[in-house]
């Protein structure tokens, strides 16, 4: 496999100007993954500043109601609120030994922002982050986040107004401002050696995870269970399962149906294309258009998806599955009150998921759900849909 | 020879103006195309529309926007490039496109349909080198040039790797950045244009931020073959969307303000390489 491949899918679809931007980039990763003063350094800020490990938490509530002993990965307990900060703790971290002074990223649901806000503040270096539009009205608590930790947060009104755009507005930034600037991307997508490096970072989940399953049960769980936007959460988790006999599941914005035109399900409902710098699946029409999205969820609400997550498909390694905006919904309302955890709009589609299957598992079946945030920052949002809390 | 290179040969330096297909409506397009050729380019660029351009500031991208709204597909690209084609059988044509746009049609497809409909070249923006292998033959069999883009932060090892695949001519991206206009353009452009002759005998083109007269003036005074304008352009239309006969007064005004900043080479004799046709 070509450096940079997974199986046929990532690559560098840039425009020339970034090329020397992600040589070094590649470079950079390839050098500090073997420093043992990085290791040190990353390993006291993920420690001691934000709170790993995480706990798996055995929830004796929801295992009685699904009939299977039943476990959260609780990222929603990293400083910030998801598992974005393991990334973006590991690439400032790795701008600072690149020497650049200044952090642009771009954010969906307004957590990845929150956490490079955080990740920047921390290490001393200005961040900007890229915003639809649409976003900054859905996630108005994560803005005013951003805002309170020194960030300077650019709403972004071209094409849909939301991840997608802001992507490209952050890749506009970048190809203008490389040599200061690191393009602190928030999942598995984009550029080789984005996917890379974003799995890396995030894949002290699943090693935890996985040691802390061995440790309580004596045995691998039968099924891991996340959501996919772009992947990062969920390869962060499988990645360390991938060579055990452990069945993997990914769980997609199904939004109101595969059926309609209204879902983020890139790996269950679109097509092999290039976007944003890799190739991969996507959403998109019979020219290459990419489509319009819709999830709940805004860190779902993407046309495409980790090219990782691409080659899993293919093989057969990882099932990919979709629930819609009214089974998240659903998770959302009843993982909080059977548990007392409130979860994101974005995790709660891989409780829906673990609702709608784990009936398949048999008493003594483990299964892990990987819990990447907490829903503080949706309450609001929910509170004005029909039903409310109930 | 090539209408590329039979362009080339009998001018220099040329002026080479962009347009996004069906921009701001399919029909006035055409139109747009005509007048710009008409009022003196030499050569025309012409995007197919794409959903994410991420290689272009916001009034290129506001134009791929308003194509797409109006509906405009690769099919009705290529009829423009047939309608452009016969109204103008010499003018070169190359086809400015996303990467996705060729690869969802299959490569093979995309090269044959742009030959058929008559365009000279090709220009990818997001298919670096490293990643054209494919592309090369397609394109070489049909006969089509392509482009090639070097950025200010080209290192020289892979200027030298883009120019082993390049034809027609060379692309030289003036800044650091997206395409727009700008006030200035940065000092390194001579040197750019510099370092890249002494490694190609093909004509360079400078583009990216040349939007005035006496950018155009600069670009031909240090050694450029050709100099494209785009966006000052495009910001043409969109300024007059309301007025269709002001806008081509609009941009036959600005062409022949900014062909005036060229001054003509009066020994149009650039070394010229073989061309290995296919
Ligand atoms: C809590 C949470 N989970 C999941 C996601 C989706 O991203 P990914 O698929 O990269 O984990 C997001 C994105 O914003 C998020 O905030």
């Amino acid at each position: 496999m070509k450096a940079g491949r997974y199986g046929v899918y990532g690559g560098q679809y840039v425009p020339e100007t970034l090329m020397s931007a992600l040589i070094e980039l590649e470079e950079t990763y390839g050098r500090v993954s073997l420093d043992p003063e990085f290791s040190r350094r990353l390993g006291w800020y993920l420690h001691e500043y934000a709170g790993r490990e995480t706990p798996l938490t055995y929830c004796e509530n929801l295992s009685r109601d699904l009939g299977c002993r039943v476990y959260l990965k609780r990222e929603d307990l990293l400083h910030g609120g998801a598992h974005k900060l393991n990334n973006t703790l590991g690439q400032a971290l790795m701008a600072k030994f690149m020497g650049k002074r200044r952090l642009i990223a771009e954010t969906g649901a307004g957590q990845h922002g929150v956490a490079t806000a955080i990740a920047g503040a921390a290490l001393g270096l200005p961040v900007e982050v890229y915003m639809g539009e649409v976003d900054t009205r859905r996630q108005a608590l994560n803005v005013f986040r951003m805002e309170l930790l020194g960030a300077r947060v650019i709403p972004v009104a071209s094409g849909t107004r939301t991840l997608k755009d802001a992507i490209n507005a952050a890749m506009r930034d970048w190809v203008a401002n490389s040599r200061d600037t690191h393009y602190l991307l928030g999942s598995c997508v984009g550029p080789h050696p984005f996917p890379w490096i974003v799995r890396d970072f995030q894949s002290v989940i699943g090693e935890e995870a996985r040691r802390q399953v061995l440790e309580r049960e004596g045995r691998l769980p039968d099924t891991v269970v996340a959501c996919v936007g772009g992947g990062s959460n969920a390869i962060g988790i499988f990645y360390p399962f991938v060579n055990d006999d452990v069945a993997l599941v990914g769980v997609e914005a199904g939004g109101e149906g595969l059926d309609t035109a209204h879902h983020g399900a890139s790996l269950s409902g679109g097509s092999v294309g290039v976007f944003q710098g890799a190739l991969s699946y996507l959403l998109q029409d019979g020219d290459g258009q990419a489509l319009e999205t819709h999830s709940i969820a805004a860190g779902l609400d993407h046309p495409s998806v980790g090219p990782e997550h691409a080659m899993l498909k293919d093989s057969g390694r990882v099932r990919y599955e979709a629930v819609t905006d009214a089974e998240a919904l659903h998770a959302f309302r009843y993982l909080s009150r059977t548990e007392g955890i409130i979860p994101a709009l974005e995790s709660a589609h891989a409780v829906a998921y673990a609702l709608r299957a784990a009936g398949d598992l048999g008493e003594d079946g483990i299964l892990v759900i990987n819990l990447s945030g907490r829903g503080d920052k949706d309450v609001a949002e929910v509170a004005n849909l029909p039903g409310g809390a109930a | 020879m090539s209408r590329i290179d039979g362009l080339f040969a009998r001018k220099n330096p040329v002026f080479i103006g962009f347009t996004v297909a069906g921009d701001p409506g399919i029909e006035t397009s055409f139109r747009v195309a005509k007048t710009m050729i008409d009022a003196g380019v030499d050569l025309l660029e012409i995007a197919i529309p794409y959903s994410d351009p991420v290689a272009d500031g916001p009034v290129i991208e506001r134009a791929h926007a308003r194509a797409l709204r109006a509906g405009t597909t690769p099919d009705d690209v290529f009829a423009l490039v047939r309608q452009v084609r016969e109204h103008a059988p010499d003018l070169p044509v190359v086809l400015f496109t996303y990467y996705n746009i060729v690869y969802r049609r299959g490569l093979d497809r995309f090269f044959a349909e742009t030959a058929a409909a008559g365009a000279d070249g090709v220009l990818i923006v997001d298919l670096p080198v490293e990643e054209s292998g494919e592309v090369a033959p397609s394109a070489l069999r049909h006969g089509i040039d392509r482009i090639a883009l070097i950025a200010p932060t080209t290192s020289p090892e892979r200027q030298h790797a883009i120019l082993r695949e390049a034809s027609g001519f060379v692309y030289l991206i003036s800044l650091e950045g997206v395409t727009g206009e700008r006030d200035r353009l940065p000092l390194h452009v001579a040197g750019l244009v510099g370092a890249v002759r002494e490694k190609t005998d093909l004509p360079l083109a400078v583009g990216f931020g040349v939007s005035r007269p006496e950018h155009v003036g600069a670009v031909a005074a240090v050694g450029a073959n050709g100099v494209i304008v785009g966006s000052a352009l495009v910001r043409i239309v969109e300024e007059h969307l309301g007025d269709e006969a002001g806008m081509h007064e609009a941009l036959r005004t600005a062409i022949k303000a900014m062909r005036c900043g060229i001054v003509p080479d009066p020994g149009p004799d650039i070394p010229r390489r073989e061309r290995v046709e296919g």
